[in-house]
């Protein structure tokens, strides 16, 4: 082989093999909407904002036979300017059963903002059992300056929850998100 | 080194059409010969691992006591980020990389790399990147502080940022187009530049398993490039790749991170594999045991690299299908990574064995790598890893499987070459004074880390509770004598590129090393431009298994 052809083959080889690297950066991206796809498999149990949606207000036979105990958590991202709090900390439910909880929510500074309220259960499982008729969470929050609200969220425990979840945790983390919103 | 291989490429002018090094720093610059090349990114390797180990100096100083004594916490966490980014991307990987351009040449009977104007880009932009890198550290904010995984969200934090993350994600971005370049050079060498009678599963062990590590490169780096490249919009550009508020999920960011991650540590520990699988068969005077198996292990390791990505992250409440799978699929790498250490224990099995420096510490890195290993196996294993995960456990294992594999082997590869490239011995009784402190206080060093990990000291911390007080003082110790020991490798360089013992070495060097790889069948020191013509015969010895 002279030392053309191989300079040749070099550079041919060199075009594939960047070609594949620029095509692993691309793959790099694209796993961002595989984790999305991969993540609504049934058996992947993990809540996402997405599965939190509107759920239809449909009569249970209320499970009068236990009782499970429903923590709520309130959390501020980063350095989020709000108060933020839940009426109750804690609630003793039947499954079936429907329930309303108020969450309190103050804007502390002067401007206009708009925040998002992202919730996440414990054990994660619990998600596609604990379904809301009405959610603060389900859009974003525009709050006036200084605007105080109450806002209610009403919820009930699907009955086909499985016998061994007794606690669960229902945490939700506001976030501001006004530079976000106005950007689009 | 220059004057030396100037001088003899005088002495066989008859032999070669082509000029020799050019004078001048110059030369340095723009230089597209693969033994300057390699030169330079080994020095430069040496040069950061100074800089990274005096950060770990630092580390260690802080952690000599409980309490905070000597930096505040922001620096001390700016120091283990940057010790980490400093060591893979300045230090083992540059290293490896050097080793490649100064062997696989003349391992393979080539003149020199396939595309050497590339090369030397590729050294060029290493530099570019890791001063990038450096210069955070002198930022009014302080340099990266999140860890050298870049977690978000407390990577886009405004209280941890500063202005360093722009500047360390286009540190990464140089440093991955640079060993990019540098894989698609080492890619197109091995598989064009071979001589016409070394055959695929003749290539020595070194050679293959750069091969292997190169497109491990290529599949890897991109992605981390893209990962850190999402941070950075999600920071200045508003999108929401890993921020709940806007949809995304900080999660997606390990998972990126780690599939980039998982292969980048066979990156630093696969050429290790090759390093060591080249020496040991030479001072023990036989074949290496089980050729082929080695080259499959490599293999079916880098492609189980792929796989495994998740066990980093078990504790972000994974489904269990994925604990179990993942755990599994970890587990599996015992398989072929065994498989090694068992062909190099058979190498030596009644081998002829002389313990010379490099050989000492290949022995060492069969050994503490073994270890390094078993405590990964354990961390395999998810219900124990929720115990060992972020703990100095996990410092301690890394660290095994960083410090006394790859960074030993570098030891061993330096002195095991460093006679052929300069054509000087180096001093044997300091090599083996430096060998023995490495040895045994690299061990003082992170064993009781150990401890450290099953008895809760978490990772990252500039303070401690006061239980952990006398094991970090024991590890702090053995930090200072392994970081004054490696001052006695850089005295070693220097001295043997300068005339070592004087005594000439023969081309051979070590005895009995031409029957296992080419280079070896070269004059001492090695001529600057080498088989300019491809050598005819190649050695066999260490395939004898497979023919």
């Amino acid at each position: 082989m002279s030392e053309e052809d191989v300079s040749k083959k070099n550079t041919k080889l060199a075009r594939i093999l960047l070609l594949v690297a620029v095509g692993m950066f691309g793959f790099g991206y694209a796993l961002v909407p595989i984790y999305d796809v991969l993540c609504e498999w049934k058996w992947i149990e993990r809540d996402r904002p997405d599965d939190i949606k509107k759920a239809p207000e449909v009569a249970y036979k209320v499970d009068m036979s236990r009782e499970i105990t429903i923590e709520f958590m309130t959390t501020l991202n980063e350095s989020t300017p709000m108060e933020f709090r839940s009426e109750k900390k804690q609630l003793k439910v039947h499954p079936g059963e429907y329930h309303t909880v108020n969450y309190y929510a103050e804007n502390k500074t002067d401007k206009v903002m708009i925040a998002r309220a992202i919730a996440s259960f414990s054990p994660a499982v619990i998600s596609s059992f604990f379904e809301k008729i009405q959610c603060f969470c389900f859009d974003e929050q525009t709050f006036k300056p200084r605007e105080a609200k109450t806002m209610p969220m009403r919820f009930v425990i699907n009955p086909e929850l499985p016998e061994q979840y007794k606690t669960i945790t229902l945490s939700y983390t506001f976030f501001d998100n006004t530079e976000k919103s106005v950007k689009k | 080194m220059s004057a030396v291989v100037a001088e003899h490429d005088d002495h066989h002018a008859d032999e070669h059409h082509d000029h020799g090094p050019a004078k001048g720093l110059l030369r340095w610059i723009i230089t597209t010969n693969h033994k300057d090349i390699g030169t330079l990114y080994l020095l430069f390797a040496l040069a950061m691992f100074f800089v990274g180990g005096a950060m770990a100096m630092v580390i260690r100083a802080e952690l000599f006591e409980p309490g905070l004594q000597f930096v505040d916490p922001a620096f001390f966490n700016s120091m283990t980020t940057m010790h980490a980014l400093v060591m893979v991307f300045g230090a083992v990987m540059p290293a490896f990389v050097g080793l490649a351009n100064w062997q696989i040449p003349m391992m393979i009977g080539a003149p020199d790399m396939a595309l050497p104007r590339m090369n030397n880009m590729s050294f060029w932009l290493l530099v570019a990147g890791v001063l990038l890198l450096a210069s955070t550290l002198l930022m009014e904010t302080g340099a990266p502080n999140a860890g050298w995984t870049f977690y978000p969200p407390l990577v886009l934090q405004p209280i941890t940022v500063g202005k360093a993350l722009p500047f360390a994600v286009f540190a990464v971005h140089l440093l991955g187009i640079s060993s990019i370049m540098g894989a698609i050079n080492i890619i197109a060498t091995i598989f064009n530049m071979r001589a016409p009678s070394m055959k695929m599963m003749d290539m020595p062990l070194f050679v293959w398993t750069w091969l292997i590590t190169a497109f491990l490169l290529i599949a890897v780096m991109p992605v981390f490039a893209g990962a850190v490249t999402m941070l950075l919009t999600d920071k200045f550009f508003h999108t929401s790749f890993f921020n709940a508020a806007g949809g995304g999920d900080p999660v997606l960011y390990q998972h990126i991170f780690w599939f980039f991650g998982h292969p980048e540590v066979y990156i630093m520990i696969l050429p290790t594999f090759g390093v060591a699988s080249t020496i040991i068969p030479v001072f023990a005077r036989k074949p290496l045991f089980g050729y082929s198996s080695m080259v499959w292990a490599t293999g079916s390791i880098a492609f189980f690299s792929f796989i495994v990505w998740a066990h980093h992250m078990f504790t972000v409440g994974m489904p269990m299908a994925g604990e179990l799978y993942f755990m599994y699929a970890t587990m599996i790498i015992a398989v072929p990574t065994g498989v090694k250490v068992f062909n190099w224990t058979a190498t030596m099995w009644k081998g002829a064995m002389t313990f010379e420096t490099p050989m000492l510490f290949s022995i060492a890195f069969v050994v503490l790598f073994t270890m390094g290993g078993l405590t990964g196996l354990m961390m395999a294993l998810a219900p124990l890893d929720f115990q060992y995960h972020d703990t100095y456990f996990i410092v301690a294992h890394f660290h095994y499987t960083l410090v006394p594999a790859s960074i030993f082997i570098l030891m061993a590869a330096g002195y095991f070459w460093l006679p052929k490239w300069t054509g000087n011995m180096y001093n044997e009784k300091i090599g083996q004074l430096h060998f023995w402190l490495s040895a045994i206080s690299v061990n003082i060093l992170f064993f009781p880390q150990h401890f450290l990990g099953l008895a809760g000291m978490p990772r990252r911390i500039p303070d401690y509770a006061i239980q952990f007080a006398d094991w970090n003082m024991v590890s702090s110790i053995g930090g200072f004598i392994f970081g004054l020991s490696q001052l006695l490798f850089l005295y070693i360089v220097i001295d043997t590129i300068r005339g070592g013992t004087g005594e000439k070495v023969t081309a051979e060097v070590w005895e009995g090393s031409s029957n296992h790889s080419l280079e070896w069948t070269l004059p001492s020191p090695v001529p600057y431009h080498t088989w300019t013509t491809p050598p005819a015969v190649v050695p066999t010895e260490h395939v004898l298994d497979s023919h």
